[in-house]
């Protein structure tokens, strides 16, 4: 006899299920707009992705491939765990290859490789709303929404402006969906934002602690706000990747020792492995570490 | 023999998910025709796909409206009841879905509930069992590339006035989804159509 019990498919309940397909359907007739949900209690903490994993619960069937990504990297202990319980659960293929993925979960990154029709990005946020930290009252924060009131966003977009002489606002950086709602793209860096712009893939956001779905549909325009003397700019690095030379990627830097060796490479491990295996090298690669020095 | 225990999914979790993924994908892709997997066996004048739409995704939390002729029969109420546990409402202001099995019975849009400014997802998302007649339309907006010229059988009459009023009222306002012939069509409400 199994020793341990048996879950539902994909660890919901089929009303929890039902509660949130109908969340999703709604936040995907009303681009960018929070749509409340009754959010469950997931086998694992709040701000370990209940939402995006509630949201993945929801959609994912049988013929699914998921590839789950914690700031890029397929092997960094969010995304491996989160992996694990959907292969355990709903016994779905998994992957890390970007490109054989139906449904990609992830916390904090859009993956460097263009997504494509029929694929969806599962999106683990942990503040859903981007006025928050400007108005904590939700009663506020959804007049103004309503009232599509976005005159404090730009405020502090211009205090940033007035202390630091630019937009410094680097993560989590407002867009505009659609021409309407205000939306927070979860804390990816805003150098993924305008990925997000007229994507080809679905695009759906899972708050579990703070109880919030929204979604891009494909081919919705997403805007990062800015203004016109100080129009919106990605970051970008000096160097190319030390492991595989890609520019145009988004870099993590890594410490090497304690004398101030460091390396800058691929947030999205998959991108720099693919691109390894294709021949191409970084500076670092194929190299012991004590080269930096 | 009661009908009402008969004509469910044969597998409830994923003949669900099946259909759910479809009408995702519909509203997605405003305009598209995606395959419906065939599941619900509902009595006439229930259709197939309204059966399944309904099974999939409503249960005691979603109020539904039935257009005349599927409220004027028990056996379709019954069978609301018994597989998806969902109330029925006459009122189209109480209703999160309204399932209509004939374009003739669809009363006018702004007669469902259509949310508020502060809660848009608190509107009626209309089933409707669609016609053969074609309409030559131009699709913009949302999960649309540039724009969609397709034909669709959108219900005739005033439908394209009351549409365009709907869409005025965004982000409030019904959500469609044509059913039949195996498939369904999404129109949200971020959709703009026009006759081609």
């Amino acid at each position: 006899m199994n020793s341990i019990a048996t879950y539902n498919f994909a660890y919901l309940d089929e009303q929890t299920k039902r509660m949130i397909r109908r969340a999703i359907l709604k936040a995907i007739a009303v681009p960018g707009y929070q749509v409340p949900f009754a959010s469950r209690e997931m086998p694992m903490p709040y701000g370990w992705g209940t939402g995006g994993v509630q949201v993945t619960a929801a959609i994912i069937g049988p013929t699914d491939v998921l590839k789950v990504i914690d700031q890029g990297a397929d092997d960094t202990t969010n995304a491996v765990s989160i992996r694990a319980f959907f292969a355990k659960v709903a016994n779905v293929a998994v992957t890390t290859h970007t490109a054989d993925a139906t449904i990609i979960q992830t916390r904090h990154r859009i993956p460097e490789k263009t997504l494509r029709e029929g694929q969806v990005l599962v999106y683990q946020v942990p503040i859903p709303e981007p006025l928050r930290f400007l108005e904590p009252r939700e009663t506020e924060t959804r007049k103004m929404h309503a009232l599509e009131e976005y005159g404090l966003m730009h405020v502090k977009l211009y205090e940033d402006i007035a202390r630091h002489g630019r937009i410094a606002t680097t993560y989590a950086y407002p867009v505009k969906v659609e021409g309407r709602y205000v939306m927070d793209p979860s804390p990816t860096p805003k150098f993924d934002n305008p990925k997000m712009h007229m994507s080809e893939a679905l695009q759906l956001f899972g708050a579990g602690r703070e109880k919030r779905i929204y979604a891009v549909p494909p081919h919705t325009e997403v805007v990062s706000l800015d203004f016109e003397d100080h129009p919106f700019e990605i970051q970008h690095f000096e160097e190319p990747c030390a492991l595989c030379g890609a520019t145009g990627v988004y870099l993590d830097e890594v410490i090497l020792d304690d004398h101030g060796g460091h390396m800058f490479v691929c947030s999205d491990t998959d991108n720099c492995e693919e691109r390894r295996a294709h021949g191409h090298r970084g500076v670092l690669a194929g190299h012991a570490l004590e080269a930096a020095e | 023999m009661d009908l009402a225990i008969e004509g469910g999914f044969a597998d409830p979790v994923l003949d669900a998910q099946g259909a759910f993924r479809a009408i995702m994908d519909a509203l997605a892709c405003p305009g598209r025709r995606q395959a419906l997997p065939p599941g619900a066996a509902p009595p006439t004048p229930l259709t197939p796909e309204l059966g399944s739409v309904a099974l999939t995704l409503c249960d005691h939390d979603s109020p539904i409206w039935l257009d005349a002729i599927l409220a004027a029969d028990a056996a379709v109420g019954g069978w609301l009841r018994f597989q998806c546990g969902a109330p029925l409402t006459s009122d189209p202001t109480a209703a999160q879905f309204a399932l209509v099995s004939d374009s003739a019975l669809l009363p006018p849009l702004e007669r469902f509930t259509q949310g508020s400014d502060e809660y848009p997802d608190r509107s009626t998302t209309i089933v409707l069992a669609h016609g053969a007649t074609l309409h030559r339309l131009t699709l913009r907006g949302p999960g649309i590339k540039g724009e969609l010229v397709t034909e669709l059988p959108v219900p005739s009459g005033d439908f394209i006035a009351q549409w365009r009023a709907n869409r005025a009222r965004f982000p409030r306002g019904v959500d469609l989804l044509l059913v039949g012939d195996g498939a369904v069509i999404g129109l949200p409400r971020s959709t703009r159509i026009s006759e081609a």
